[in-house]
């Protein structure tokens, strides 16, 4: 199973083993992983789900969709690599990705 | 109120998980038991009329979190099972079977229940409605293609099931009482917009439509109207809305009305029971703290911090303006605010690019929007209303300048 890294604002380390299917979004609920809200559950409606991937991962998670774009442009303090993490899907190929969790989301 | 060691929360939903979880993050090293009558453990509705309907997501993607995680934080997690009376005299709860729990303060977040239709023959086997996990477990099978379905009711809900309906290739009708659909929730227009985009999908609209009854005999064959047509059905669904539960409040004698009365802090008419989610009612200040019953998962997770810190003492949440979604087909709708009251609609785009955002005004004043495909005119309004800015109503019109900078310059 794929394994995950998120590091919270303060630095604290949450490695998580997360199925292929599911989304980092869900992997870090799933496992308690303080610092991601996400109010809508992964509808992309909400904008609280948001990571800054890590730049060593940010081609293989790809870029934000236009929808999930618009939504980012109004997240607080957004990076390049910023993403919303409902919409990243794991898979084998994301093994090892490491994340990076915003102050707070809203 | 005295000390609090022992916390109670009624109906393990969305506002009941939600409330659990942040009383642990907000340091509450009490008791807390959370009792559902339902067999899981909290799980969200929305994706029950989209993709759990579907049969894109199944139950265990459904729950808030995993069951395990009660456990681990020491939540007392009791499914399957319901509360019957509250004693607040002796701060006692007693639930089905005779056991009683003693609880310091007490969470009421026992939701909504659906309408059940006022008619003859809506017993019948292949009747729905729409609330919970096991509502769609019965009514899935019978979602396949060329299958006849009927849905009273043209509110989010119904329209949503519709739309699954419509791409699993079933024959769908809508049958609603008012002259357009979404009538109670959204302008004429953007519900114009929603018929149009139905009606070219294939489903089927009977508006003014008044159903008399559901016809068949041991399984629902048709629905009747009270001018005589008959609607051939192999499935009915009733989404003619909600009432919230307040059966064990009006028991124990809480003021209710639409919905259990609250303060801003959640609180009921008896300081050490909170009520949250869709059976409360409470001032919302963006609406000049009228009294609101809303329907969505912000206010259940808005209910759930405001009590969660009430009653750890911590800092009160900042307060997000009223917000809801919808998913239909590939049309993503974002709500803020209520639009109740405008006075002016502004567009910004255009409905056949099938990506607009309808901005409500009241006066000067915006209220509230409707974005299908526009996220980001939905967070810059929502933005807006939660701070109390506005925009003019020709700058906001202005599509040649980007929402963000708008958002930016208002004032
Ligand atoms: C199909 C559907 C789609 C939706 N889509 C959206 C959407 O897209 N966006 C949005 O914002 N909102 C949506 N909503 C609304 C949202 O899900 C609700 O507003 C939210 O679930 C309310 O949370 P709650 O905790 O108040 O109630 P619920 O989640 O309904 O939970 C209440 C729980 O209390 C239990 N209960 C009641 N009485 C008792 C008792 N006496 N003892 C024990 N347990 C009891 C009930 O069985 C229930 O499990 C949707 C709702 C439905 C049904
Ligand atoms: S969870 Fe709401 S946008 Fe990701």
């Amino acid at each position: 199973m794929p394994k995950i890294t998120y590091i919270e604002h303060s630095g604290k380390e949450h490695v998580v083993d997360a199925p292929n299917g599911q989304t980092v979004m869900e992997a870090a609920v799933k496992h308690a992983v303080p610092g991601i809200d996400a109010d809508c559950g992964g509808a992309c409606a909400c904008a609280t789900c948001h990571v800054y991937v890590d730049a060593a991962w940010a081609d293989k998670t790809g870029e934000a969709g236009s929808m999930e774009q618009s939504m980012l442009d109004f997240a607080n303090d957004v990076e390049p690599t910023s993403r919303l993490s409902c919409q990243i899907k794991i898979s084998d190929a994301l093994d090892g990705l490491v994340v990076r969790l915003p102050k707070s989301q809203h | 109120m005295n000390e609090i060691k022992r916390v109670i929360i009624i109906g393990a939903g969305q506002a009941g998980g939600e409330t659990a979880q942040r009383l642990r993050q907000g340091g509450f090293a009490g008791d807390i038991t959370l009792i559902g009558e339902e067999p899981y453990a909290p799980y969200q509705r929305p994706p029950l009329s989209k993709k759990y309907l579907a049969g894109e997501l199944d139950m265990d993607r459904l729950l808030l979190r995993p069951a395990s995680v009660y456990g681990e934080e020491n939540i007392a997690l009791l499914t399957s099972l319901k509360a019957v009376w509250i004693d607040r005299a002796s701060k006692k709860v007693r639930v089905e079977g005779g056991r009683e729990l003693s609880y310091d303060a007490l969470v009421l977040a026992t939701g909504s229940r659906p309408r059940k239709l006022p008619l003859a023959g809506a017993d019948l086997a292949g009747v729905f409605t729409l609330r919970t996990a096991a509502d769609i477990d019965a009514m899935k099978p019978h979602f396949v293609q060329g299958k006849k379905l009927v849905v009273i009711g043209a509110g989010y809900i119904g329209l949503e099931a519709a739309a699954v309906a419509r791409q699993l290739g079933l024959d769908v009708t809508v049958v609603e009482t008012a002259v357009r659909p979404l009538a109670r929730v959204t302008s004429p227009e953007v519900a114009g917009f929603f018929l149009d985009e139905h009606t070219r999908q294939g489903v089927r609209f009977v508006l003014g439509g008044q159903p008399a009854l559901i016809k068949g005999s041991d399984h629902v064959t048709a629905v009747g109207l009270t001018d005589g047509t008959e609607i051939p059905a192999d499935i009915v669904l009733a989404g003619i809305g909600v009432n919230p539960e307040m059966t064990l409040a009006s028991q124990c004698g809480l003021t209710t009305e639409n919905g259990v009365i609250t303060d801003a802090q959640c609180r009921t008419s008896d300081p050490n029971i909170f009520a949250i989610g869709d059976c409360a009612a409470r001032p919302i200040s963006f609406f000049d703290n009228r009294l609101c019953r809303l329907e969505s998962v912000h206010n259940a997770i808005e209910g759930a911090k405001i009590v969660a810190a009430a009653i750890t003492g911590g800092k009160p949440p900042a307060l997000e303006a009223p917000w809801f979604w919808s998913d239909q087909y590939d049309l993503k709708l974002q709500i803020a605010g209520l639009f109740n009251g405008y006075d002016h609609i502004v567009f910004r785009g255009v409905m056949t690019d099938r990506a607009f955002a309808a901005f409500y005004y009241q006066g000067e004043k915006l209220i509230a929007v409707d974005a299908v495909n526009k996220p980001a005119e939905y967070l810059g309004a929502k933005m807006l209303i939660q701070t109390g800015r506005s925009l003019p109503r020709d700058v906001i019109a202005d599509e040649t300048r980007p929402m963000k900078e708008l958002v930016a310059s208002a004032k």
